[in-house]
């Protein structure tokens, strides 16, 4: 089956090693006997609904975030009937940002956002950087948990009611004291983790790529075969004990 | 020198013997963290006590090794208070100023952050600044920062300071602007440039209008001939350049040294276009400093690198090459510069988290390894995070039977001598503290001199 993902301005959201979670979707796909379509969708180009099963986009510094923020906003009906439509989505750091209702930078200055999650992001004075672990519960009870890297002046407040990706077992989180971290909406999953976060959690990329089947397929999703993972699993451990040893909190 | 300067010197140095006795290494920045603590005003006047002033370094990549090469060139001529070691905070040059009591001239590398307070305190004759990459963002936050800190530091210089200036570096060489005297140096040699802008390149859009630019060439990254076609914006006009470039694989590099004093052929004996750019800053700086070009020539041309940057060590039959790797695009270099001397089957990689390598290591998937993985037969995976590496080279193409993880150091370079056959070379890539603990690991065992007392 082939997979088609649109990947949001990889010339400008970058910053945090983006393409190691494209590297994994691809990897991860090819071992289960499929195929990785990834388009980039830079400033100019439309997002069509329904043309992808699964859109990434990945974190930028201040600058590259504004310069890119008026033209995602005007992608955002697209991108929201999209996900609305079934397609997966993952939104990393400024990306996740962005897909909230807006952005305030260090600076005052505000930027649009799409709306697809329910929250908005005012960037604070002192950042948050540090090692974090999440605990998750994306299907009923099946607990998981992410390890990855977190760098934010934002602090991201969840509007009441809204799911999180997950909860802090250690570090900040959306803005170091809620407790949580990340968002999820249906199919779409944004978090401030990076690291990359795919590649030392790659159940999170499996079930990201299990919505992105179904979508392509129609079908309801379902778990894809698991792979052994020993040494993703070895990965996925340390940066764990990193969190729990350094994980930042104010 | 006030009684209370005196004072404090005395306990300061005094720290620095009890740190190099009981073996904490070198005695680099205990007497100079003391020294901060007790008086930070004391650090400007031991700064203003150097007759020939002082000149700054400071650059993403290559700082270290740009400032030794100065150090070559400039050490016939001035007695230099020079924080060899790599000591590069407030700490460290307190430390060197302290150490170097009869010094004439003050030659200090500073980490970019800390480049606004020691210009502020040292006032220096002369200030060079390299280059800006995305390095350690969990310690520096964003680039825009540490280009505000710059700023900072570049309006704090005294008003007769020469500012040097990577031109090539659409970040670094806007700092320059405007500023009488200013010297911008950079590459001019179209047949070197890569075809394409590197991964993830840092600065590709204008700094002043935000249009992308159009680069002529790119040489390393984003250093380039750029220009904007929005607004115009493009790279300065050079005043020292490298022309004629030629490669010699992981021995060499020859230029012609273009400066307004004259040019000269330099060839320099470090591989890569990365230590062009290097040895271009040292040249620029020593000449404003009133060095003759003959003498910059012989000074590039003496350079051994420094420590653990670029080195070959001997152990009984077999040679270790030792590179450090410590941000994409430094690592990039060094993947490119293997390849160009016939890349090795065999590879020992060791990634460490600490401070000083960047606790975030998501950095190694913006280098681009994968040339280099496509041609390895066995990588050993090493330090505190090799199964993060592992993975990263198991995802970038490397077939697993080949990836063996030993996070253990020192057993990660016997298996690789190990594997090395007689008369065979094992290429070290290690981060920042995996590099000292390779040289801990082969000072210990009598291969070379601790770095303190090598001359």
């Amino acid at each position: 089956m082939k997979i088609r993902v649109g990947h949001l301005y990889p010339d400008y959201l970058n910053i945090y090693a983006d393409r190691g979670n494209i590297a994994v979707f691809d990897r991860r796909a090819r071992l289960r006997g499929h195929e990785l379509e990834v388009t980039a969708i830079s400033v100019g180009d439309d997002v069509r609904p329904g043309e992808h099963d699964l859109l990434y986009i990945g974190g930028g510094q201040d600058r590259e975030q504004a310069l890119i923020a008026p033209d995602l906003a005007a992608k955002g009906p697209a991108i929201k009937e999209a996900a609305a439509a079934g397609a997966a989505l993952l939104a990393v750091c400024g990306g996740y940002q962005l897909l909230g209702r807006g952005y305030v930078d260090r600076h005052g200055t505000s930027l649009p956002g799409v709306g697809l999650f329910p929250h908005e992001t005012v960037a604070g004075d002192r950042r948050m950087i540090g090692d974090v672990l999440l605990e998750c519960e994306l299907e009923p009870g099946e607990l998981r948990t992410l390890a990855g890297f977190e760098n934010h002046a934002g602090r991201t407040r969840l509007d009441p009611g809204a799911e999180p990706l997950g909860r802090v077992v250690a570090g900040f989180g959306n803005d170091g004291e809620s407790g949580y971290e990340g968002c999820r909406v249906v199919r779409s999953i944004g978090t401030y983790l990076h690291g990359p976060l795919l590649p030392r959690n790659p159940w999170l990329a499996d079930w990201l790529l299990a919505q992105a089947l179904g979508h392509a397929t129609g079908a309801e999703p379902h778990e894809l075969e698991p792979l052994p993972d020993r040494l993703e699993a070895e990965a996925h451990a340390i940066s764990a004990q990193r969190a729990r040893d350094r994980g930042g909190r104010f | 020198m006030s009684v209370r300067l005196a004072v404090e010197t005395i306990a300061a140095r005094a720290a620095s013997r009890l740190s190099r006795l009981v073996g904490t290494g070198g005695g680099t920045t205990l007497p100079g963290k003391l020294l901060w603590k007790l008086d930070p005003g004391a650090i400007d006047a031991l700064a203003a006590r150097l007759p020939q002033g002082a000149a700054v370094v400071s650059a993403t990549n290559g700082k270290t090794t740009t400032t030794a090469m100065a150090a070559e060139i400039l050490e016939p001529t001035w007695r230099l208070a020079w924080n060899r070691s790599g000591a590069n905070l407030v700490s460290g040059v307190a430390s060197t100023l302290l150490a170097e009591r009869g010094a004439e001239l003050g030659l200090l590398e500073v980490d970019e952050g800390a480049l606004p307070e020691v210009i502020r305190r040292v006032r220096p004759r002369a200030l060079l600044l390299g280059n800006l990459f995305r390095d350690q963002l969990d310690r520096y936050g964003e680039l825009e920062l540490i280009v505000e800190r710059w700023r900072a530091a570049t309006a704090a210089l005294p008003p007769d300071a020469v500012l040097v200036v990577n031109g090539d570096d659409p970040q670094v060489g806007d700092l320059a602007r405007g500023r009488n005297g200013a010297i911008a140096f950079g590459i001019d040699d179209p047949q070197h440039a890569r075809p394409t802008l590197q991964h993830a390149a840092d600065s590709r859009y204008c700094v002043r209008c935000g249009k992308p630019y159009e680069f002529a060439a790119a040489y390393v990254g984003h250093l380039g001939d750029y220009r904007c076609p929005h607004c115009g914006h493009e790279r300065p006009e050079l005043q020292v350049r490298a022309t004629e470039i030629e490669l010699d694989g992981i021995e060499a590099a020859s230029f012609t040294l273009e400066t307004p004093a004259g040019s000269i052929r330099v060839r320099l004996p470090l591989p890569g276009l990365y230590n062009v750019y290097n040895a271009l800053g040292a040249a620029a700086l020593a000449q404003t400093l009133g060095t003759p070009l003959e003498e910059i020539r012989a000074g590039l041309e003496r350079f051994g690198a420094a420590f653990g940057r670029f080195e070959r060590i001997a152990v009984g039959d077999k040679g270790l090459l030792i590179l450090l790797i410590k941000n994409p695009a430094g690592a990039n270099e060094v993947v490119h510069t293997l390849l160009e001397g016939g890349a090795p089957t065999l590879l020992l990689v060791a990634l460490n988290d600490a401070i000083a390598d960047g606790n975030d290591v998501s950095w190694i998937w913006d280098v681009e390894f994968e040339p280099l993985l496509g041609r390895t037969e066995r990588l050993i995976a090493s330090g505190d995070r090799a199964a993060e590496l592992g993975v990263r080279a198991v995802y970038g193409g490397l077939d697993e039977e080949a990836l063996e993880v030993q996070p253990d150091i020192e057993r990660a370079l016997d298996r690789g001598l190990e594997l090395t056959p007689p008369g065979g070379e094992l290429v070290v890539l290690p981060t920042y503290t995996a590099m000292l603990a390779l040289q801990q690991i082969v000072t210990e065992r009598g291969l070379v001199k601790p770095y303190w007392e090598r001359t």
